[in-house]
C-alpha cells in the first residue's frame, strides 16, 4: 500500500543550514549533510532544501550543497528558492536533485511548466503554491510571499497540474508559523480538482495536526516542530499509524 | 566491480552512479561497446517515455549489441529502463522492446496516476516508485510486487541474467541500497562461477 510521506524542510543559506536547528547529536548543527543523514535515519521519506541565499554566487554553493547530499543520502531530493531557468532545473538534477521546486517562476511564465515537464519528466517538477485567505477567497503569492496575485488557487492549481507538474506543494500563509493546524479547507479543495499529490505546509504544532492533513492529502513538510525537536519524524509517523495512516518504517540497517 | 550505466540521453543517469559507487561499484557511464562489453555488469536507468527511449537507443546503434550483451552478463534494468526490458509498450503508439523478458508494458488502470511515493515490497520493505505504466509478464518473472489501488504492480522481474526493477532503488534510502548490494553480490557470484 501506498504510504503518506513525512518531509522536513530544510533553509540553506551560503551553503549551511540555518533557522533554529537544535540536534545536539551532531557534530556540526548547520552542515546539509550531517541534518540530512540525521532526518533519513529518523525515517524521513524525502528531504526539501530550500535556498534562501540573497547574494549572486547562491547557485554555485547551492549545487554543492545538493551534490553533497545526494553522495550520502539515497531518499528523494526537491530544491526549491530563486529558480530561474529551465538551465537551472539541469543544473540542480545533474547534481543530484530529484525534483525542483517552482513558485514565482511558474506564475511568471507558466509555459516553462510544459517545456521543463517535457524535457526532464513531469516526476521532478513540483509546484509551489503560496497561499492566503483574504477576502473571501484563496489567492495566489509569489516572490516568498511578498506580491499578491489575482489567481485563485484552485484555478492555479488546475492549470499546473495541466501543464505537466508532478506535484503540487501547498503552503498556507494564513496558518504558517502559527503551529496551530494545516488550512484543511484549501487542503480538501485542491484535492477535488488535482489527481497529483499534494504536499501540505505551514501550520503544523504537533503529530495531530499532521494526522489531520494526512487524512486528506499525501504528504506533509515539516519544518519548525522537527528542527526545535517538539517532535522527531519517527514519533509522528506513529501518531500517524495509530490513526490508520499508512507509513514507511525504516527497519533494514546495512551493516 | 565494473558496471556500465548506459547513457543514451533519458533521464539522470548520476544518482545511479552515485548509488552504486556507495556500495563500492567502479561505474563508467557509457555508450561505448567496448567499454561495455569490458564491464562485469550493464545497468539500463531511463526516466521518461518509452517511444523515445527506445528511439534513443536505436540512435546508439546498441540494442543488437545488448541483446547479445543479456545473455552473457547480468543486466539490470531500472524504472523505464526495467521497462525496455519487455516485448512492447503502448506507452503513446505501440513499440517493440528489447525483448529480453516475456510480456509487455501498459497503463495501469489507477484513478490516481503517477503511482508516486513509497509502496511496499518484499519483505514489507518500502521503495520509491515514480511511474504511470507497468509491466504486465507471466508470474514466473515477478520476484516482487508491489499494490497500488487494486492493481498488482511487478516491482522486481527477472529471468536469468536479466532483472528488472520498476522502482528506483537508487532513491529507496537504506533497503534500496541493499537491493542494489544483493544484485552486486550475485554479479560478483556470477563471475567467479564464469572464471
Amino acid at each position: 500500500m501506498l504510504k503518506r510521506r513525512i518531509i522536513p524542510c530544510l533553509d540553506v543559506k551560503e551553503g549551511r543550514v540555518v533557522k533554529g536547528i537544535e540536534f545536539v547529536q551532531l557534530r556540526d548543527i548547520g552542515d546539509p549533510v550531517e541534518i540530512a543523514k540525521y532526518y533519513d535515519e529518523s525515517g524521513a521519506d524525502e528531504l526539501v532544501f530550500l535556498d534562501i541565499t540573497a547574494s549572486t554566487e547562491r547557485r554555485q554553493t547551492m549545487l554543492d550543497v545538493v551534490s553533497a547530499v545526494a553522495r550520502k543520502v539515497f531518499i528523494p531530493l526537491t530544491v526549491g528558492g530563486g529558480i530561474r531557468s529551465l538551465e537551472d532545473i539541469s543544473s540542480l538534477l545533474k547534481a543530484g536533485a530529484d525534483k525542483v521546486s517552482l513558485n514565482t517562476l511558474a506564475v511568471e511564465s507558466p509555459s516553462l511548466i510544459r517545456e521543463a515537464a517535457d524535457r526532464f519528466g513531469s516526476q521532478c517538477i513540483v509546484v509551489a503554491i503560496d497561499v492566503k485567505f483574504e477576502d473571501g477567497a484563496y489567492y495566489v503569492y509569489t516572490y516568498g510571499g511578498k506580491q499578491k496575485t489575482e489567481l485563485l488557487a484552485v484555478e492555479w492549481a488546475k492549470q499546473v497540474a495541466a501543464l505537466g507538474a508532478g506535484e503540487l506543494l501547498v503552503t498556507s500563509m494564513n496558518q504558517d508559523g502559527k503551529q496551530n493546524g494545516y488550512d484543511l479547507t484549501i487542503l480538501e479543495q485542491l484535492r477535488e480538482v488535482v489527481d497529483i499529490p499534494i504536499i501540505a505546509s505551514g501550520g503544523a504544532g504537533n503529530a495531530e495536526h499532521v494526522v489531520e492533513a494526512l487524512e486528506k492529502v499525501d504528504a506533509a513538510l515539516l519544518a519548525s516542530i522537527l528542527h526545535d525537536r517538539k517532535t522527531t519524524v519517527e514519533e509522528v509517523k506513529h501518531v500517524c499509524t495509530s490513526h490508520n495512516l499508512p507509513m514507511r518504517f525504516v527497519s533494514t540497517k546495512m551493516n | 566491480m565494473k558496471v556500465a550505466v548506459i547513457d543514451y540521453g533519458m533521464g539522470n543517469v548520476f544518482n545511479v552512479e552515485r548509488a552504486l559507487q556507495a556500495i563500492g561499484c567502479y561505474v563508467v557511464i557509457t555508450n561505448d561497446a567496448r567499454q561495455i562489453e569490458e564491464a562485469d555488469a550493464i545497468l539500463l536507468p531511463g526516466v521518461g517515455a518509452f517511444p523515445q527511449a527506445m528511439q534513443s537507443l536505436e540512435q546508439t546503434g546498441l540494442i543488437p549489441f545488448l541483446q547479445r550483451m543479456a545473455t552473457e552478463k547480468p543486466f539490470l534494468g531500472i524504472c523505464l529502463g526495467m521497462q525496455l526490458l519487455f516485448d512492447s509498450s503502448t506507452e503513446g503508439m505501440p513499440t517493440k522492446g528489447l525483448g529480453l523478458i516475456p510480456g509487455t508494458v501498459e497503463r495501469m488502470r489507477a484513478k490516481r496516476l503517477p503511482h508516486v511515493g513509497w509502496n511496499s515490497i518484499l519483505r514489507d520493505e518500502d521503495v520509491y516508485f515514480v511511474h504511470s505504466y507497468h509491466a504486465v509478464t507471466d508470474d514466473e518473472y515477478i520476484v516482487a510486487a508491489a499494490e497500488y489501488m487494486g492493481e498488482k504492480v511487478p516491482a522486481i522481474v527477472q529471468k536469468g541474467l536479466v532483472t528488472g526493477m520498476q522502482f528506483h532503488p537508487e532513491k529507496s534510502g537504506t533497503f534500496g541500497l541493499s537491493l542494489l548490494q544483493e544484485w552486486k553480490e550475485a554479479v560478483e557470484r556470477e563471475i567467479t562461477t564464469r572464471h
